[in-house]
């Protein structure tokens, strides 16, 4: 069981016997009042969302769903195929179903893919990857807006703000749970 | 990523503020931040320090200070809430309080609009703030309304209706706050007694404790009231609180006796706690509180 107070972004439940994600939350404890846990829900077969107020005591059932090691191999249109690094079996799945994942695929990265009474229905990506800068605007010197952040684009198509010494090429460690720039890497 | 903008700014307004109210013949004091009895409150769940507890606010010891005859005080501190984070929120923070005898909650509200004025001048944001889209007006009128008037307004219920059905949070949060502080700041005021533990009850209405919120951009800046001098009163609302506490299967800790012993000599006085970090947010245009503060929880 999950309490409120672990409920974040990405976190897998089970309502109803259904799986659900939580593909949004926030928490708001107004002046003196009680803490409010705002959570918005996705179920990730039907893609069907909902939105929910919980309380510090509420609890939410852990999502029974099994995880296996397979590579991701290429995609093709709207899908992505991976393969089971043992069997050798193939499956894809869509881009829908994926969500934020497309963002940080890479050609034979090992992904944990989720799946609910047999059916895949999402992957668990490694916690950081490497990514190359494919585009950077290089930083104009005496650049006295003060922002200490810029906009780079990856080698898988996403855009991430980055301090302005990073350049086109450089690799750059990503923590695929926030989306955030980590650091620079050498190769 | 260490947010060096947000650092900066941080640094200047702190700077500001010391001077606003050294300026006005503020003493600055400094209290013990771990305490063996902090006021209890219901939704304020502190952190334990060796059997004893991690200040959730430097209040009581502040109006120690003032029932020891100092006048005019104010804290720049860390407070610690458990279980407390968000965009807007840190388990650890950073509290502004100031405290003045002989006043009452609306001298703290003169006190807010001319502190926003002051920092408006210093940080170079004239009369005008703009944070998530909105450009707030720091100018001469700020709008003041009542809890009652606001449910009426803006909430699909009265605020007796929403005590009744135990969903006063949900719908502040869901329909009211979203329209408070959008064109000047709002004061949101005259709180119903059960929402103001350390607060005195209105003279002129005294189903309403003399409380109030202030809110800017829909962002909760500050929370200040007439304070509470009566110890018969006072010890009365800490046992109501101890109670929910133990409805919700937490221990209370001790009874602040030293405190309520304190309050006799106490004079009438007001007393608010502003969020610094948020504070920070508004002047330096940022979303989220981890962009003001130099390192998160989590990253350490």
């Amino acid at each position: 069981m999950y309490s409120a107070s672990d409920f974040r972004k990405g976190l897998k439940v089970q309502i109803d016997g259904e799986p659900y994600i939580m593909t949004d939350f926030s928490f708001s404890k107004p002046g003196k009042g009680q803490a409010l846990y705002r959570a918005r829900l996705r179920n990730m077969i039907t893609g069907n969302a909902f939105e929910k107020t919980f309380r510090s005591n509420d609890k939410l059932e852990k999502a029974a769903l099994e995880e296996r090691t397979m590579q991701y191999l290429y995609k093709q249109g709207d899908e992505y195929f991976f393969m089971d690094n043992v069997s050798f079996e193939q499956l894809e799945m869509s881009k829908a179903q994926l969500g934020d994942a497309v963002n940080f695929l890479t050609d034979n990265m090992d992904v944990e893919v989720l799946q609910y009474n047999g059916r895949p229905i999402g992957v668990t990506l490694p916690n950081f990857v490497n990514l190359k800068v494919t585009q950077s605007d290089p930083w104009v010197k005496g650049d006295t807006s003060g922002s200490d952040s810029k906009p780079v684009t990856l080698e898988t198509g996403y855009v991430v703000q980055v301090p302005p010494f990073i350049e086109e090429g450089d690799k750059l460690q990503i923590d695929t749970r926030t989306g955030v720039y980590v650091t620079r890497v050498k190769e | 990523m260490i947010p060096i903008h947000g650092l900066h700014l941080r640094a200047v307004l702190i700077q500001a503020l010391r001077t606003f109210f050294i300026d006005r013949g503020y003493l600055e004091v400094e209290t013990p931040i771990r305490i063996p009895a902090p006021a209890p409150e219901a939704h304020i769940v502190p952190l334990t320090s060796e059997g004893w507890f991690l200040q959730t606010s430097p209040e009581l010891c502040m109006k120690r200070l003032l029932a020891a005859g100092i006048p005019k005080i104010f804290q720049i501190c860390k407070c610690f809430r458990k279980g407390e984070r968000g965009d807007r929120h840190l388990p650890e923070f950073t509290m502004l309080e100031w405290y003045g005898a002989k006043s009452d909650y609306r001298d703290l509200m003169r006190d807010c609009e001319a502190l926003l004025h002051h920092l408006g001048t210093v940080m170079g944001k004239g009369g005008v703030l703009e944070w998530q889209g909105r450009r707030i007006d720091l100018g001469p009128e700020w709008e003041h309304i009542t809890v009652a008037e606001a449910f009426r307004r803006y909430a699909p219920c009265t605020v007796e209706e929403a005590l009744a059905q135990d969903q006063f949070d949900e719908i502040l949060v869901e329909f009211v706050e979203p329209h408070l502080g959008m064109t000047t700041p709002t004061f949101l005021c005259d709180y119903p007694v059960v929402l103001g533990a350390l607060a005195r009850l209105s003279p002129a209405e005294p189903k309403v404790a003399e409380r109030f919120e202030l809110y800017v951009a829909g962002l909760e800046l500050a929370n200040g009231f007439s304070e509470l001098v009566d110890p018969v009163e006072q010890r009365a609302r800490f046992l109501a609180e101890q109670a929910i506490i133990r409805l919700q299967g937490r221990d209370p800790g001790p009874m602040p006796e030293v405190f309520l012993d304190g309050l006799e000599t106490m004079p009438p006085a007001a007393g608010i706690a502003l969020g610094v970090d948020r504070l920070v947010m508004l002047f330096g245009g940022a979303d989220n509180i981890d962009q003001v503060v130099a390192f998160m929880p989590e990253g350490l």
